[in-house]
């Protein structure tokens, strides 16, 4: 039994949109357990034919970067412009890339 | 027979119709929002499945009808709803029993109308079941969960499955107009769905830690439109009244 005071915890919803593709975050919810997580899912996000397949995971379990450390792990890439691949030609008969 | 027919499919239509209003009270006034959408899904569902067993309904008549027609314009008697469906919402404990007991006939009934000699019934049943699949896992879901829950809300369903069981029995009753539906291979006999549903039941109740009732005692009335209980009035002056001042409004 849980402590009927306790909110459901919070669940995040990733939804693939098309066979083939990759599942993208979509937003969040509450439920009880991950099983009604996705029957919440299907509901809140799936009702206008958005999804072929829903992943769902609790918030908690998520391990995020933090927003301070964003000197150290981002801006050593900015001086870097070598690593984007446009220094290249590109022959035309190769067409849109 | 094909008054019997109307009559049959009113009551697949009046079901759906007087479930799916019910079930559309609780817009905006659910314990949770998640909780709130899905059940304005299921109400969604269950009023499309009323378009088509109504529209039908009309059409076998063949007095001009359609499904808003018979929706709008009936009063009480000429409602054939179980009268479990009428019942009001109560807690939201009470109204995902109501919705279990309902989904577990429905879904057994759909999949029997599948096979039904008339195609046009067939072919709602089958669309209609992949809807009433889901309806039945939230709810079976949901009453396990809140029956094996707190002792608030295990108390709160134990009450609901007391209170709700003697509409139950209704549902596998047999009738003049069940016999002709059977004899034209249109629709299974009531009874024949019996079984099934109570393993169902004594399966989700066993996991819900849920007593079903040894009383076996049934309501009857509903589907014969003889004598619905006195909700089914409240529930059409709420849901006609638009109709009923503004005859044949549109949008």
């Amino acid at each position: 039994m849980t402590n009927p005071t306790q909110e459901w915890p919070l669940f995040e919803i990733f939804i693939r949109g098309q066979h083939g593709l990759s599942h993208r975050h979509v937003g969040s919810l509450h439920a009880p357990d991950a099983e009604m997580a996705i029957k919440n899912a299907r509901d809140v996000y799936t009702r206008r034919n958005e999804g072929v397949s829903i992943w769902v995971v609790q918030a908690s379990d998520i391990a995020a970067s933090s927003p301070e450390e964003k000197g150290s792990l981002y801006e050593p890439a900015n001086d870097k412009v070598y690593r984007h691949p446009t220094f290249f030609d590109i022959p035309e008969e190769v067409g849109a890339m | 027979m094909s008054d019997n027919l109307f009559e049959f499919l009113c009551r697949m239509g009046d079901n759906t119709l007087v479930l799916g209003h019910r079930v559309s009270e609780w817009c905006g006034h659910a314990p949770v929002l998640e909780e709130d959408i899905a059940l304005a899904n299921t109400a969604l569902d269950l009023i499309g499945q009323t378009t088509l067993w109504l529209d039908l309904a009309g059409e076998v008549e063949g007095a001009g009808r359609d499904a808003d027609k018979l929706a709008f314009h009936r009063d009480v008697w000429g409602f054939r709803n179980l009268l479990l469906v009428e019942q009001p919402n109560g807690d939201f404990g009470q109204t995902m029993m109501r919705q279990f007991l309902f989904d577990a006939w429905h879904l057994s009934q759909l999949n029997a109308l599948m096979d039904s000699s008339n195609t046009q019934i067939a072919a709602i049943a089958e669309k209609s079941a992949k809807e009433v699949t889901y309806h039945l896992e939230r709810a079976t879901e949901t009453v396990i969960g809140l029956g094996d829950g707190t002792e608030e809300s295990h108390n709160r369903m134990q009450a609901a499955l007391d209170k709700l069981w003697p509409y139950v029995g209704e549902m596998f009753t047999l009738d003049d107009v069940d016999a002709a539906m059977v004899d034209a291979g249109i629709a299974p006999d009531p009874a024949s769905l019996r079984p099934a549903y109570d393993a169902l039941l004594d399966d989700v109740f066993a996991a819900a830690t849920l007593t079903k009732p040894q009383d076996d005692f049934g309501h009857q009335g509903g589907k014969s439109g003889k004598r619905h209980s006195e909700h089914l009035g409240h529930m059409l002056a709420q849901m006609q009244w638009l109709q009923r001042a503004y005859p044949d409004a549109t949008w």
